[in-house]
C-alpha cells in the first residue's frame, strides 16, 4: 500500500493548524494544550487510548465543541472555528463512526440533503439535476451506483461511500475519518485504501483515526499520538517502530495504588464460560472465574466486553457455547441469574443500574426482594432496616434511605448498585466499568470493596478501560479484540503495555 | 426559590410521602367540591345522594383499579370498556343459558381477564406499545361483540344475580361492599407484596428492573390480566345493575376510567401513583357530575369539566414534582 502514497510533505504552510487547545468538561480536562498540524494532501494518523481525547480533538476540528481556548490558522491565517457551519466553510468534514445517512432517501438525495438544487415549480426539487449531479461525484470517487438506490439498500462500506461523495460534493479539503476500517472487511478496506490516495492525489488532507497499528504505518504520512488528553509526540511512520508507539500511548501514569490482598491461591471455580457466541458480536468466548478472584476483562471500547458481560447475565440472547455458574449450567432471562447468584453492575448506571426517581431504599432492596420476603408479602420497615444496614456498611453518603437516589453523587450512586446485589447475596459481581465518572477518593472505596467481597468467598469479573486499574486490583486479565478473546494474562504478565498490544489491532 | 435551598436542608422526602402528600391533596379538593355542592344543594347530603355517588364511583373504580396497575408500569390499556361490554355480553348469555348466574360470573371473569392476558402477549412477546396494542384490541372486541350480539339485547336476569348491583346490605349498596373490598386488596397488593413493589420498580425504569433481576415480562403479563379480570368484574356488575347487555354498553367507560387514573395522580409514565389515588379520582369524578346533575347544568357539559379537571390535575403534580426534584 505505502508506495501507492509516495508523497512527502514539502508545503511549508500546514492547510490547517490548531494551537493550544484546551476543552475541560466538568471534572475532565479532555484536551490540554493540544497543538495539531495538517498539510496539504497527506494522511495524519491520529492514535490514543480509549479517553486519550481523539474524539474530542475530532469535534473541536469540526466545531462540534467549542474550544475553551486556542487558536486555528487556515492556510497561515487565524480564522475562528465555533460551529459546524465555521468549520463546513473551511473545508473540514467528518465520517463519523455511526453514519448520518437517511436510509428511506436515495444516494443522491443523502449526497444533496439540504442544498437540493431547485426545479422551475417553487418548493420543488429538480430531479434530473439531482441525479446528475451526484453521478459526477460518485465518479469522482470512483463509486460505481446508480444514484436512485436507496440508502437502506447498501452495506456499510458502501454508506462510507456515500458519507465521503457527500462530503467531497461540499468541497472538503480535509476529511476527518473514526476508524473508517471498523466495520470493512479486507476487500472493503483495499478499496478505501485506494480512494484516500486518489484523494491525496487530488491534494485533500485526512484525519485518521485508528486503533490498527497495520494501516498506521501502510497509510500515514505523519502520526500525532493523544494520552490524557495532550499531544505526547508527533512523528513519522519510517522514524518509530509499533513497540514505541505503545509506549508512547501507555506512558507512565501517576502511580495509583489501590487496596488489595491478593490471596494465596484462588478458591474453587466459580463461572466457566465455554464457546460463547452471540448476534452482539462476541464469538467463542472462553472465561474462567473462581472464588476469591478478581479478573479482568479488557480491550477496547467496542471489543465486546459489555456484550461478554450482559450475555452472561441472560441480558442478551446467547447463539451458541455454555454458560456453567457453580456447577450448574445457566441460560434464560436477568432474573435466573440473579437468583443463581450473579450480579450485574453496567456501564450506565444511571439508565441500566438504579431507578433514578425512587428512594435509595427502594434501590437498595429491589433485588433481593424475594429473598427479604419469601412469603410475598413486603414490608417496608423490614425493608428500610435492611438498607439502613446497607447504607452504614458501604458507608452511602445520604440523608436517608428515603433520600431520591438520583440525587447522590456518582460514587455514592454506584455504591448503592452495588448494594442492591449485597442484599441479594450475590455470588459473582460483574463489573462494567465500575469506576467511570466517580472521584478518585471513592474509587478507592469502591475496590476496597471489591476486594472485601472477594476475600469473603465471592468473585469479581471487572471490565474497565482504565488499565492502570485493572493492573493494580486484577488477579489476571482477559484481553479482547474484535470480538473474541485475544489473550490472557497473568498477574505478572499483567501491565499495560501488555493489554494494550493485546488489544490493538494487527491485521 | 427559597424553597430549593430549604428543600436541600430538610430531611428529603421519598416517593411514598410524596405519594401520602398527593393522596391528601385530592382527598382536600374532593372534600372541598363536597362542601361546594353542600352549600348550593340541599339533596347534596342525603343519604339517598351520597350512596348514590359511592355506587356510581365504584362502577369507575373497578375498571380504573386495574388500569392503575398498567399505568404504574408506563402502559396504558384502551380496551378496558370495550373488554367490559364483550364479557358482559357472554356472561349475559351463559346465565340465559344455564339460569346459573355463578357460571355467569365465573365466564365474565374468565373472559375479562383472558382477555387482558392477550394483552399482556402482546406487549410482552410481542413488544408492541401497550397504547397501540390495546387501541387494536378496542376494535377486535367492539367487532367480536357487535357480531356475536347482532344488535340484540340480553334483558331480564334472575332476581338474586341482581343483587349484586342494586341490592343493599345493611342500609349500603352492595357495589359500595365490593368498592371498599377492592380497594383494600388494590392498596395491599401495590405497596405490600413483592410483586407490587416489582411494578413500580417497572415502572421507573423498566430497563434497570430487568437487569435488576426483577422478570419484567411475567410481571407485566399479570398487570394486564388484571386489568383485564377487573375489567370483567365491572362486566357483572354492569350487567347486574342494568338487567340487560348491548354490544355497545362500553363505549363510554374507558375514557373516564382514564380520567380517574389520571385525576387520582397516576403518573403516565410510571413508578408514580397509588390505587387510592385512584379511588379519589373516580370519586372527584362523580362528584363533579351528581354536583351539575343536582345543580341542573346540562349534562353536554361535563365532558367539558371532566377535561379541565384533568389537565389541572396532571398539571399540578407535574409542578410539585418538579419542585420535588
Amino acid at each position: 500500500m505505502s508506495d501507492a502514497l509516495p508523497i512527502e510533505v514539502t508545503s511549508p504552510t500546514p492547510l490547517l493548524e490548531l494551537r493550544g487547545i484546551n476543552k475541560e468538561f466538568p471534572g475532565v480536562k479532555a484536551l490540554d494544550d493540544v497543538s495539531f498540524a495538517v498539510y496539504p494532501g497527506e494522511v495524519h494518523m491520529l492514535l490514543g487510548e480509549n479517553g486519550a481525547g481523539k474524539s474530542s480533538l475530532m469535534k473541536v476540528l469540526c466545531g462540534a465543541y467549542r474550544a475553551d481556548a486556542g487558536e486555528f490558522y487556515h492556510n497561515g491565517e487565524k480564522v475562528a472555528i465555533s460551529s459546524t457551519a465555521d468549520a463546513q466553510k473551511l473545508g473540514i468534514a467528518v465520517i463519523f463512526q455511526e453514519f448520518s445517512l437517511v436510509p428511506y432517501l436515495d444516494i443522491a438525495q443523502n449526497i444533496f440533503l439540504g442544498r437540493e438544487p431547485k426545479g422551475r415549480i417553487p418548493g420543488t426539487i429538480d430531479r434530473r439535476r439531482i441525479l446528475a449531479d451526484a453521478k459526477r461525484v460518485l465518479d469522482t470517487i470512483g463509486f460505481d451506483i446508480d444514484p436512485s438506490t436507496t440508502v437502506d439498500k447498501l452495506g456499510v462500506a458502501q454508506q462510507q461511500m456515500v458519507e465521503i461523495a457527500k462530503a467531497i460534493s461540499q468541497n472538503a479539503r480535509i476529511l476527518v475519518m473514526d476508524e473508517p476500517t471498523a466495520a470493512l472487511s479486507d476487500r472493503e478496506t483495499e478499496l478505501l485504501f485506494a480512494l484516500i490516495a486518489r484523494l491525496k492525489a487530488d491534494g485533500v488532507s485526512i484525519v485518521y483515526i485508528s486503533h490498527r497499528m497495520a494501516e498506521v504505518f501502510a497509510l500515514g504520512d505523519r502520526i500525532t499520538v493523544l494520552r490524557d488528553g495532550r499531544r505526547i509526540d508527533g512523528v513519522k511512520p519510517a522514524d518509530v517502530t509499533p513497540d514505541q508507539l505503545v509506549r508512547m500511548m501507555v506512558g507512565r501514569n501517576v502511580d495509583m495504588t489501590y487496596p488489595r490482598n491478593f490471596a494465596d491461591k484462588p478458591g474453587e471455580l466459580l463461572l466457566e464460560v465455554k464457546g460463547l457466541s452471540a448476534a452482539t458480536g462476541i464469538s467463542d468466548i472462553n472465561i474462567e472465574v473462581r472464588r476469591g478472584e478478581i479478573v479482568g476483562l479488557c480491550g477496547l471500547v467496542g471489543s465486546g466486553r459489555s456484550e461478554v458481560a450482559r450475555a452472561i447475565f441472560g441480558a442478551d440472547p446467547v447463539s451458541s457455547g455454555e454458560i456453567i455458574f457453580d456447577g450448574k449450567a445457566i441460560s434464560g432471562e436477568p432474573d435466573l441469574a440473579a437468583r443463581r447468584g450473579i450480579a450485574l453492575i453496567p456501564e450506565s448506571r444511571k439508565s441500566e443500574g438504579l431507578a433514578l426517581l425512587r428512594s435509595v431504599g427502594d434501590n437498595l432492596v429491589v433485588s433481593a426482594l424475594k429473598k427479604l420476603f419469601p412469603s410475598g408479602l413486603f414490608d417496608q420497615r423490614s425493608a428500610q432496616r435492611t438498607s439502613d444496614g446497607l447504607i452504614r456498611q458501604l458507608r452511602i453518603a445520604t440523608p436517608s434511605a428515603r433520600q431520591t437516589v438520583g440525587l447522590l453523587s456518582g460514587g455514592n450512586q454506584q455504591k448503592v448498585v452495588i448494594g442492591k446485589w449485597l442484599a441479594a447475596g450475590s455470588k459473582l459481581f460483574i463489573f462494567d466499568e465500575p469506576t467511570r465518572g466517580i472521584d478518585i477518593g471513592a474509587k478507592s472505596e469502591i475496590f476496597a470493596l471489591i476486594d472485601r467481597l472477594v476475600a469473603e468467598g465471592a468473585a469479581a469479573l471487572m471490565i474497565s478501560s482504565e488499565q492502570v486499574e485493572i493492573c493494580h486490583v486484577c488477579d489476571r486479565a482477559y484481553v479482547m479484540r474484535e470480538g473474541r478473546i485475544a489473550g490472557h494474562l497473568t498477574r505478572n504478565e499483567l501491565t499495560e503495555e501488555n493489554i494494550v498490544r493485546l488489544g490493538m489491532h494487527h491485521a | 426559590m427559597t424553597d430549593i435551598t430549604k428543600e436541600a436542608m430538610m430531611p428529603p422526602r421519598s416517593f411514598l410521602s410524596q405519594d401520602a402528600i398527593q393522596v391528601f391533596y385530592r382527598l382536600l379538593a374532593a372534600l372541598l367540591i363536597c362542601a361546594v355542592l353542600a352549600v348550593l344543594s340541599d339533596s347534596f347530603l342525603s343519604l339517598g345522594n351520597i350512596l348514590n355517588v359511592l355506587r356510581q364511583a365504584s362502577l369507575t373504580f373497578f375498571i380504573a383499579s386495574g388500569l392503575t396497575l398498567v399505568v404504574l408500569t408506563a402502559g396504558l390499556d384502551l380496551s378496558v370498556g370495550a373488554n367490559v361490554a364483550l364479557s358482559a355480553c357472554i356472561a349475559g348469555t351463559v346465565i340465559h343459558k344455564t339460569g346459573s348466574p355463578a357460571l355467569g360470573i365465573l365466564t365474565g371473569l374468565a373472559c375479562g381477564g383472558l382477555v387482558g392476558l392477550l394483552n399482556g402477549i402482546m406487549v410482552t412477546a410481542l413488544r408492541i406499545p401497550s397504547f397501540i396494542a390495546t387501541y387494536g384490541m378496542l376494535w377486535v372486541l367492539n367487532g367480536l361483540t357487535y357480531w356475536y350480539m347482532a344488535g340484540e339485547t340480553l334483558h331480564g336476569f334472575p332476581a338474586g344475580f341482581r343483587q349484586i348491583g342494586s341490592g343493599y346490605l345493611f342500609g349500603l349498596p352492595i357495589p359500595v361492599y365490593l368498592l371498599l373490598v377492592f380497594l383494600g386488596i388494590g392498596t395491599l397488593f401495590a405497596q405490600r407484596t413483592i410483586w407490587g413493589q416489582e411494578i413500580y420498580a417497572i415502572g421507573a425504569n423498566p430497563v434497570a428492573a430487568r437487569l435488576s433481576g426483577i422478570p419484567v415480562a411475567r410481571r407485566l403479563l399479570l398487570v394486564y390480566a388484571v386489568s383485564g379480570t377487573m375489567a370483567g368484574l365491572a362486566s357483572i356488575i354492569f350487567l347486574s345493575r342494568l338487567n340487560s347487555a348491548e354490544a355497545d354498553i362500553g363505549e363510554s367507560l374507558t375514557l373516564p376510567a382514564i380520567a380517574a387514573v389520571l385525576i387520582g395522580g397516576t403518573s403516565l409514565f410510571g413508578g408514580v401513583g397509588t390505587v387510592f389515588g385512584t379511588f379519589i379520582g373516580a370519586l372527584i369524578l362523580t362528584l363533579v357530575l351528581n354536583g351539575m346533575n343536582l345543580l341542573s347544568v346540562s349534562a353536554n357539559w361535563q365532558p367539558l369539566v371532566t377535561g379541565i379537571i384533568v389537565i389541572l390535575a396532571v398539571w399540578l403534580d407535574m409542578k410539585t414534582r418538579r419542585r420535588a426534584q
